[in-house]
């Protein structure tokens, strides 16, 4: 192991195996499954598995395995697993179904992910969620997911985000909602059929770690606030993103990173933290009450042109009274193949690119007017206004509903946000983390996206993981099981126990000044401002330096009130932001780290002279895996990680600078 | 019931088989019953309210209908018979509707013991408000209604209680109709009437499956008013004429 | 605007419960509901007292989670999710009175929090279609025809919020219900559970303590998502016919 470098981290031995099978690249995911061992039908029922998470990657898996017969053990903080945030996808899910012939191939989504991810995902893996996208679409069609259809009775496509072929298959704009219903009922079926249990209204606090296999999680019962200990032969970690580090962003309020983080900090590798997505069509923040930043589909950008004054002085004018000539529809200007439909991290700079030229519009937000518009009347006038509406209405609704501005009347405003956290628990080809017995699925892993991920591929890689790809893998990993029972008593156990109780206590007996929210807000304001859409040198040194005195107040001056054994949602958000604190630092250190700029990590030292991305393959074509590490000085604790790099190779896909020029 | 604590425990557990399992006591089975009983009762009072009428056509022609009936159906049928078979219809089905009903009611109130300090309402109408109360204030009708009439012939109006009066129908109706408090208190069974019919047959049209689309269920609340209204008008109408003398 | 706000607080499930008084001040337009509540909460924490509890996730209207009775009315005075209700629906000097959604199948935990399980369970009776992963076939091979797919679909939309069952006089979860038997009943794919699925869906609704539905019609003008009323009807008849073993 390296010493410290730049004071933050340490270099430690590259990882030296993937489990990534070798040989053509499509017969790679036949052989694994061909390679993974059985288990006999009659053992299954032996064989426990925990699953926390219930959202696409969670639901579909615990489904999957309960139908398999293995005890699953499912858990979710909502009352009920159809609420995860799964269920806010709107825009849709592809599938290389090739149903409008096209010209789309399992080749071609596999390269286009590839390609969208900015040459820095693993390109067996990504092949192999190309290559079982199609089985998505029957599975769920069969379990009665009302998708889109045309007239003829047939499934209808569009198009979508920075790709050319129409394989987006969508149930108006609620595709999350519906997948996820699929999931969740399959998942009730199992429940009755006795196979899964379900666990609601539970958040996992802490993973039991025995004998350097994963073992178990410590739950607390968020209605009793009771402590519980689950055990099982091995465990799923299918938590969901953490795009909440921001404070403001398109996830749910309970969205968290704690599941994953405790198990970094136990042991797991975090793949690429600092990779995250802004979506660049939201409804831009009104005010510093705000708590939640609204998604307007992608889609929208179908049939909707973006532009900006080209005069500063007309941006506080009525945007119906500026004449054509006088817009700048900056996207069909800058990159006319693509236009309006550039993938989103592009799209995303690019709006920040106006308001920082002052040519933003809408109300001033502190002295900044952070908004673009995104104008339907030439689509109004193309299609009609019936047909625009059949298309966009519930956007359009739910966008008046919260501006109280009409979009058939006057142009919408849209600002970036963030969104999606391509980062995520690393994972080898198996989707099993660096403790043994321990996965994960879904957002909750870092694998397949790269650097950038293409619209209406989240949905494809959480039920990709959660039907067919780990219920392949596990099995390899229980075949040696059942393992030796773990007894409540065992030190580990006690230890894990331990470890929760008395974070909970501590944070119960500050009693200090601060709102746990407004700490919350702050670390968001930190990384918004220094990890946000564009990232330099000081600026992250700087951001690191302020997250650590803030977690340091955070623990002398919080004011978490009530008890422990009652419902207590201050607690609860109590606990989420202790570990936001902290991965809040670990983002900064891996986007100082990484000296190039690639999808949806900007580096403002590295870009071209017009302003793109600058990649560096000769230096950054590595996946960085953090492993946990923190130094104390008296009482302020540094994180101080060590990255091992895994090299991505590709024999398949030639590396480009990527141009949608 | 279960207290609270039990089911906040059993959140987690997966369905309890369904303690009513067969289908009859369900409560669209209940539902069901009531609906069926209701058509029933909908359509005697259409009949009825038709016979009532002939009070129009004068003593003769009343006195004829009321025998008709009592020989409808002979010889094949005993006398009375169609009659008899109509009661036993007729009974059986007011037990049912108001089995249905009261176990619905309870069940109603056990899911939701505790109610809101403020609930407005949106599109709840009058009618199916009183579905409950006006269903009571039927029956109550009804057993009045029978003493009067058919049970034992009481006449509580002028003309006091002789054979004269009680064994000739159009003279116990026009007695007792020229007492203005008879009259009145059928003028407030009839506004229940109308309004237990008014929810009664749209509602019974949904709970049977016949209102799948929106303008079926237009058809079938218009279909309820005019029903309720009809047969409202109909009955109170020969009363009112009584009371002022037109019919005598 | 200001103001006045009365809010059911219940410290947890065996609690009586009672109404407390708060004034909001200050409150703007382009808040959410739940953003005054964060407010009134952050305000709270502030004297020193414990934050009114209330569930709320996406914020975006979709989840289901939120779910308020606001002045006697199912997520307040429009037809949309609590979360997405916005202030500019009340006015200056208001008095608000906020419950928690009341039916003995959905018992209060805390404030304004409620334990909707009964739902889940309801679906874990029939409220699906068995097709085990890997056994599905291709997706084109059953085409659907469009009107019953847009069918399937708008009621497919149900958040599984429960305000239909909060609006309703009896406390009944036939909305619920019924949007999720016209789903799958819309679809070939629903047909061959369609009898099993409505008599056992039925009969969990019932054991569960909702009360029967008497068409009242309130839960559909509660419902943030417009589930129309005659899926009830739907259900009614499916019901009926699930006897018969008609389908
Ligand atoms: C507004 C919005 C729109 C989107 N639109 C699209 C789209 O159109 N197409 C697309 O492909 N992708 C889209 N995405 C991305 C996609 O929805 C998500 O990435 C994906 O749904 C994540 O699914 P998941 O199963 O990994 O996790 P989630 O659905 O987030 O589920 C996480 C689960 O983990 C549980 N959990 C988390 N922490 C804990 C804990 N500590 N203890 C217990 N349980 C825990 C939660 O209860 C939940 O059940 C969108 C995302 C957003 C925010
Ligand atoms: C004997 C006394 C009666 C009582 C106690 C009674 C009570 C009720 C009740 C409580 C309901 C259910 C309310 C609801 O669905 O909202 C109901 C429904 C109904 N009643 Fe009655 N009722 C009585 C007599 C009648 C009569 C005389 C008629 C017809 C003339 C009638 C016709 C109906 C109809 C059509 C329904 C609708 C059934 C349905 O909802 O599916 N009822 N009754
Ligand atoms: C104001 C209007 C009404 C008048 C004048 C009237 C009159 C009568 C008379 C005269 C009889 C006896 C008939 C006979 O024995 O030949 C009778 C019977 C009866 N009436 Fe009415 N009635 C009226 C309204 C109603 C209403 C509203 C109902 C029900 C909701 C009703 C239900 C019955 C029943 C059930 C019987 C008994 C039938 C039998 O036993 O065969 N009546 N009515
Ligand atoms: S039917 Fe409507 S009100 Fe009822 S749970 Fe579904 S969305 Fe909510
Ligand atoms: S309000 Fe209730 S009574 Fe039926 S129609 Fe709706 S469930
Ligand atoms: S919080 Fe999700 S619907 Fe309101």
């Amino acid at each position: 192991m390296s010493d410290l470098i730049q004071d933050l981290y340490r270099e430690g031995e590259p990882i030296a195996d993937t489990k990534c099978p070798d040989g053509p690249i499509e017969n790679r995911w036949t052989e694994a499954k061909f390679e993974n061992k059985l288990v006999n039908p009659s053992n299954r029922r032996k064989l426990s598995v925990i699953i926390v998470g219930t959202g696409l990657a969670g639901g579909a898996a615990a489904a999957t395995l309960g139908e398999a017969g293995y005890h699953v053990k499912s858990f979710c903080y909502q009352d009920s697993p159809r609420r995860a945030h799964s269920i806010a996808a709107q825009g849709g899910i592809n599938a290389a179904k090739n149903y409008n012939d096209d010209g789309d191939s399992t080749y071609r989504l596999f390269y286009d992910t590839v390609k969208g991810g900015d040459y820095r995902s693993r390109e067996t893996n990504v092949y192999r969620l190309a290559e079982v996208s199609t089985a998505i679409i029957d599975q769920c069609v069969a379990q009665g997911v009302p998708f889109a259809r045309e007239y003829g009775g047939l499934l209808d496509n569009r198009s979508f985000g920075g790709v050319q072929v129409a394989r987006t298959f969508y149930a108006r704009g609620q595709t999350g909602q519906q997948l996820l219903i699929g999931a969740y009922q399959a998942m009730e079926r199992q429940v009755t059929a006795g196979t899964v249990e379900a666990f609601t209204r539970h958040e996992m606090l802490e993973v039991i770690v025995v004998d350097g296999r994963a073992r178990g999680i410590i739950a607390r019962d968020m209605v009793t606030g009771e402590i519980e200990t689950h055990l099982a032969d091995a465990v799923v970690l299918a938590s969901g993103g953490y795009g909440n580090v921001y404070f403001l962003s398109t996830n749910a309020m309970g969205c968290n990173v704690t599941a994953t983080w405790r198990a970094h900090r136990k042991g797991a590798y975090f793949g690429n933290p600092c990779y995250t997505q802004i979506h660049p069509t939201c409804i831009p923040v009104s005010g510093e009450h705000q708590a939640k930043l609204t998604l307007m589909s992608e889609s929208l950008r179908n049939d909707g042109r973006i532009w900006v004054p080209k005069n500063r002085d007309d941006c506080d004018k009525d945007p119906r009274d500026i004449p054509e000539e006088d817009r700048d529809y900056y996207l069909e200007r800058i990159y006319p193949a693509f236009g309006n439909l550039v993938p989103r991290d592009i799209a995303s700079r690019q709006a920040k690119a106006m308001c920082d030229d002052g040519r933003g519009v809408g109300p001033k937000v502190g002295d900044f007017r952070r908004g673009v518009y995104l104008d339907f009347a030439d689509a109004m006038e193309r299609l009609s206004r019936d047909q625009v509406a059949a298309k966009y209405g519930n956007l359009f609704d739910m966008y008046q509903r919260i501006t109280g501005e009409s979009p058939y009347e006057v142009p919408m405003r849209i600002y970036p946000a963030v969104h999606y956290t391509m980062g995520g628990l690393w994972v080898d080809y198996d989707l099993e983390t660096t403790i043994p017995g321990l996965f994960a699925a879904g957002e909750a892993n870092f694998s397949d996206h790269g650097a950038n991920r293409l619209g209406a591929s989240s949905l494809m890689q959480c039920l990709a993981d959660g039907y067919f790809v780990l219920p392949n893998t596990i099995r390899d990993y229980l075949a040696a099981g059942p393992f030796e029972k773990v007894d409540e008593q065992h030190e580990a156990v006690v230890e894990a126990r331990a470890e929760v109780t008395g974070r909970i206590e501590k944070l119960l007996s500050i009693n200090g000044e601060r709102t746990v929210d407004s700490f919350h807000r702050e670390l968001g304001h930190i990384m918004w401002e220094y990890c946000g859409m564009e990232r330099s040198e000081e600026g992250l040194n700087k951001a690191i330096e302020l997250i650590r005195s803030l977690r340091a107040e955070f623990w002398r001056n919080v004011r978490v009130l009530g008890s422990a054994d009652t419902l207590n949602q201050s607690l609860e958000k109590a606990g989420r932001v202790v570990d936001f604190l902290e991965l809040g630092e670990l983002m900064c250190i891996d986007a100082l780290h990484r000296r190039e700029s690639c999808g949806g990590h900007f580096r403002a030292e590295s870009q071209t002279e017009d302003g793109e991305a600058l990649r560096d393959d000769d230096k950054f074509a590595y996946v960085a895996a953090w492993e946990f590490g923190a130094d104390r000085t008296g009482d302020d604790v540094a994180l101080t990680p060590t990255l091992h790099k895994e090299d991505l190779v590709y024999n398949f896909i030639e590396l480009k600078q990527r141009s949608y020029k | 019931m279960r207290s609270n604590l039990q089911a906040v425990a059993i959140s987690t557990l997966p369905a309890k088989r369904a303690k009513r399992t067969g289908k009859t006591g369900s409560s669209v089975y209940l539902k069901t019953v009531m609906a069926v009983t209701g058509i029933i009762f909908v359509l005697y009072v259409l009949a009825h309210m038709y016979g009532n009428l002939k009070l129009f056509a004068g003593h003769a022609a009343y006195n004829e209908y009321a025998e008709g009936l009592r020989t409808l159906g002979t010889p094949e049928l005993p006398r009375h018979g169609f009659l008899t078979i109509m009661e036993i219809v007729l009974g059986v089905s007011v037990v049912l509707h108001i089995y249905a009903a009261v176990t619905l009611w309870k069940r109603s109130k056990t899911a939701r013991p505790q109610r809101y300090a403020v609930k407005k309402t949106v599109v709840q109408s009058f009618s199916s408000k009183w579905m409950r109360w006006g269903g009571l204030a039927l029956l109550l009708f009804i057993i009045w209604h029978l003493i009067e009439f058919t049970l034992f012939k009481v006449n509580v109006g002028s003309g006091g209680q002789g054979a004269q009066v009680t064994q000739d129908p159009f003279e116990l109706v026009v007695h007792t109709f020229d007492t203005w408090w008879m009259t009145l208190i059928y003028l407030v069974a009839m506004a229940a009437l109308l309004m237990h019919l008014h929810h009664g047959v749209w509602s019974a049209s949904q709970t049977l499956g016949l209102a799948g689309t929106p303008a079926a269920r237009r058809y079938w609340k218009l279909a309820g008013l005019a029903i309720g209204v009809i047969v409202a008008v109909g009955f109170i109408v020969p009363p009112l004429f009584i009371l002022f003398g037109v019919i005598k | 605007m200001n103001l006045t706000l009365k809010i059911w607080r219940q410290s947890g499930p065996d609690d009586r419960g009672d109404f407390a008084t708060y004034d909001v001040r200050d409150i703007s337009d382009d808040m959410s509901f739940l953003e005054m509540l964060d407010v009134l909460n952050e305000d709270l924490i502030g004297k020193g007292q414990e934050p009114v509890a209330f569930d709320s996730d996406c914020r975006e209207g979709i989840c289901g989670t939120c779910g308020l009775m606001i002045s006697g009315q199912a997520h307040g005075p429009e037809v949309t999710t609590t979360c997405q209700l916005h202030m500019r629906s009340f006015s200056d000097g208001e008095t608000i009175t906020v419950e928690p959604w009341r039916a003995s199948s959905f018992p209060v935990l805390r404030d304004l929090v409620v334990d909707r399980s009964a739902f889940d369970r309801i679906i874990q009776s029939g409220g699906y279609i068995s097709v085990n992963t890997g056994a599905a076939p291709e997706a084109h091979s059953v085409p659907v025809p469009k009107a019953n797919a847009d069918r399937a679909f708008d009621t497919a939309t149900c958040i599984g919020c429960g305000a239909c069952v909060a609006a309703c006089p009896n406390a009944s979860g036939m909305l619920f219900m019924g949007a999720k038997i016209a789903h799958l009943g819309e679809l070939p794919q629903g047909q061959p559970e369609r009898d099993s699925r409505v008599v056992s869906m039925v009969n969990q609704h019932d054991a569960e303590g909702f009360g029967g539905c008497t068409n009242i019609g309130e839960c559909a003008a509660a419902c943030p998502k417009e589930i129309p009323l005659d899926v009830i009807n739907q259900l009614n008849k499916d019901f009926r016919k699930a006897k018969k073993g008609a389908h």
